[in-house]
């Protein structure tokens, strides 16, 4: 298997060879597919190609059921696809086996979910923190990345608070924290208000919407159209099918 | 632009598929106490299964090696070397006489393995059974046993003296008017020296006392009598009538048996069954019957309790597993392998059960020791049980971890995120 996957890569060896500046695409779809073995098989993202470049803001909208969540998933390595190849940030990650997906889950993508998922009995700091257990980054630094996380998401006065003492908005931000303390190349938000009132809401997208002026890319998940405004470009999926939206007027 | 957002240990792109997640040793310890942590009260009930199950399992052990060893006690080199004859004649035929014959102490000593062999019996005397310091008839009398012993009695009972000399076969084969007398017999008649050449009176024969024991190591009601020798009390007052009469061997350390077989036959060839040889009772099969009575049921108790302890365990690991299932989904998503999920819980729940039998082996241990200090025995635990008890309680916590940690290995990261 990964015989096959060191192969398929040697074969898009032009990254090398090309001059330093350039960047491979943070993720690119070539005829990514998944289709979940019947029977009947069902077909729930159909082969579609797709390419996010360094530093966009990108959203992907779609009505429940529309297959976000498979998007979600195979994007984020938590299902592998069973056609095509992945690329991430220049690798083909679709045939890797499931202890490599999980160590490049560790290092390359940032998980923001819209139940923020944080740990109910420990500190901000240790949610924050978590994220490098994993991922083969010194002990002794972990705590000063956390806080540094934490205060740029502006949270560095409750570093010690738990979930449980903090409003849904600070919790949004710890897991923001999280996502980027171990410098994903790709922050992948699942929802990211869908458990937010409007105001906080708000907060919270100005906030990725600074963290993708400061350069990160940014992928967001929702079906809420007004979130997918603040993307560069949506792509819209529906039935399993992905299209980029046409965006009238658009500022940005 | 880049170059502030980029991990710190870059790799090689061939190197990215075959750089797997790694969870140090140290990382999993913090995790998995964190995890026990989350429920305090309730990872404490659920090792109390273990603690009760490994401390029964202590205080068994150790209250059968403390037991063992206070038979072993009572059976000391001494007692293992001591073999009473008993003259039981008079059961097997009335009219049987004295079953001893004269010369039993020497028919005994030449037996292989014999030390010291000799006759006793307690003299009873009919109508005045006083012993007195003093001939004149008013004065105060004592009333002392009186033992007719050989002078082979007297070493096989291995006496130490305070004054005097014992009596020797000189004595016993002129039948000498010679008395030793134990030391707090000696003091209630109140001889305290011999230099003034005491005697007592027994039923008005005059006795010469020539020694004073301080202490036997065997036989030690010669500390309250007062002995003569065996000769003596036949010339004065006979052999006795109703039998009673004794005889006390010392053999070589293992002779015991042996020689408590031949001993009847030596004496009395004609009729053996006479004499009742008593050897000492084999202190092995005696172990091993207290052990097996009691020992084997509390075991049996102990492995249910530790049976219950795992069930426990793997009950409590189980519900955490499924309620702990968002939290595995954000661990696989952080880079976390199923094997770390697994190795997660193992040590939690291996914990919970190597912590359970930590208490356990103190609770047992205390339970030793209580026992033994109301019981004023020594308590004994054999230091195997120590080692062992606190890995049979790991043991316990690994195998009821073993199915919740392959189920929470088996969640899918993207289900359990999806809650």
């Amino acid at each position: 298997m990964r015989s096959f996957v060191r192969l398929s890569r040697r074969s898009t060896s032009p990254a090398p060879v090309a001059p330093p500046d350039h960047d491979p695409p943070v993720m690119e779809f070539r005829g990514v597919g998944l289709t979940y073995p019947g029977p009947p098989p069902v077909t729930a993202l159909r082969p579609c190609d797709l390419i996010v470049r360094r530093g966009e803001f990108v959203t992907v909208v779609g009505p429940s059921g529309s297959g976000k969540s498979t998007f979600l998933n195979v994007a984020g390595l938590l299902d592998a696809p069973t056609e095509g190849s992945y690329l991430l940030d220049g690798i083909d990650v679709a045939g890797a086996g499931e202890a490599a997906r999980a160590a490049l889950r560790g290092r390359h993508i940032g998980f923001v979910f819209q139940s923020f998922h944080l740990m109910p009995h420990r500190s901000a700091l240790e949610n924050v923190a978590l994220a490098m257990v994993y991922n083969r980054s010194g002990r002794a630094d972990r705590t000063a990345r956390a806080r540094a996380a934490l205060t740029r998401v502006g949270l560095g006065h409750r570093i010690n608070a738990v979930p449980t003492r903090l409003s849904g908005g600070e919790r949004q931000r710890v897991a923001i924290a999280r996502a980027l303390v171990a410098r994903p190349s790709l922050l992948l938000c699942d929802e990211p208000t869908g458990n937010l009132d409007t105001a906080t809401a708000e907060s919270v997208l100005a906030l990725l919407d600074e963290l993708h002026a400061e350069g990160m890319t940014v992928l967001v998940i929702t079906h809420d159209p007004a979130v997918a405004a603040h993307g560069e470009r949506t792509i819209a999926i529906r039935d399993g099918v992905l299209a980029e939206q046409a965006r009238a007027g658009v500022a940005e | 632009m880049t170059d502030k957002r980029r991990r710190l240990p870059r790799l090689r792109r061939s190197d990215e598929l075959s750089a797997f997640s790694s969870f140090s040793p140290r990382d999993l310890f913090g995790e998995s106490l964190a995890g026990m942590l989350q429920r305090p009260a309730r990872s404490a009930l659920t090792a109390l299964g273990t603690v009760l199950g490994v401390g029964t399992f202590v205080a068994v052990l150790g209250l059968t090696a403390t037991t063992s060893s206070q038979i072993d006690s009572r059976f000391d080199l001494l007692s293992a070397t001591e073999v009473t004859i008993e003259d039981v004649g008079r059961e097997q035929d009335e009219f049987a006489g004295f079953a001893f014959p004269d010369d039993a102490d020497d028919r005994i000593e030449a037996l292989n393995g014999v030390q010291h062999a000799g006759v006793y019996w307690q003299v009873r005397l009919t109508g005045n059974d006083t012993v007195r310091a003093s001939p004149l008839g008013d004065a105060v009398g004592e009333r002392a046993q009186i033992l007719a012993a050989s002078p082979g009695t007297l070493q096989a009972a291995l006496p130490t003296l305070a004054q005097g000399r014992l009596y020797d076969d000189f004595q016993q084969n002129t039948a000498a008017q010679v008395a030793l007398l134990g030391s707090g017999t000696a003091a209630r008649l109140g001889i305290t020296t011999l230099d003034t050449r005491p005697a007592v009176f027994i039923d008005g024969e005059p006795f010469a006392v020539i020694g004073i024991i301080d202490d036997v190591q065997r036989k030690a009601d010669l500390l309250l009598s007062v002995v003569v020798p065996s000769s003596t009390a036949e010339r004065l007052w006979g052999t006795p009538a109703e039998g009673g009469a004794k005889m006390l061997v010392a053999t070589r350390t293992g002779a015991a048996a042996q020689v408590a077989h031949e001993a009847p036959t030596a004496l009395r060839p004609d009729h053996p069954e006479y004499l009742k040889a008593t050897p000492p009772p084999d202190p092995r099969s005696l172990r091993t019957s207290v052990t097996s009575d009691l020992g084997q049921l509390f075991l049996l108790l102990a492995a249910i309790c530790l049976v219950i302890g795992a069930v426990g365990i793997a009950n409590t690991t189980l519900v955490a597993v499924l309620e702990r299932t968002g939290e595995i989904g954000l661990r696989r998503a952080l880079g976390a392998r199923s094997r770390h999920i697994t190795l997660q819980f193992l040590t939690e729940s291996g914990t919970l059960g190597a912590l359970g039998g930590l208490v356990g082996t103190s609770v047992g241990v205390i339970t030793v020791v209580a026992v033994a200090v109301a019981r004023d025995w020594t308590p004994v635990v054999h230091p195997v049980t120590l080692a062992a008890a606190p890995a049979v309680g790991l043991a316990t916590g690994l195998l009821a971890g073993l199915y919740p940690a392959w189920r929470a290995a088996r969640v899918q990261p993207a289900e359990a995120l999806r809650r």
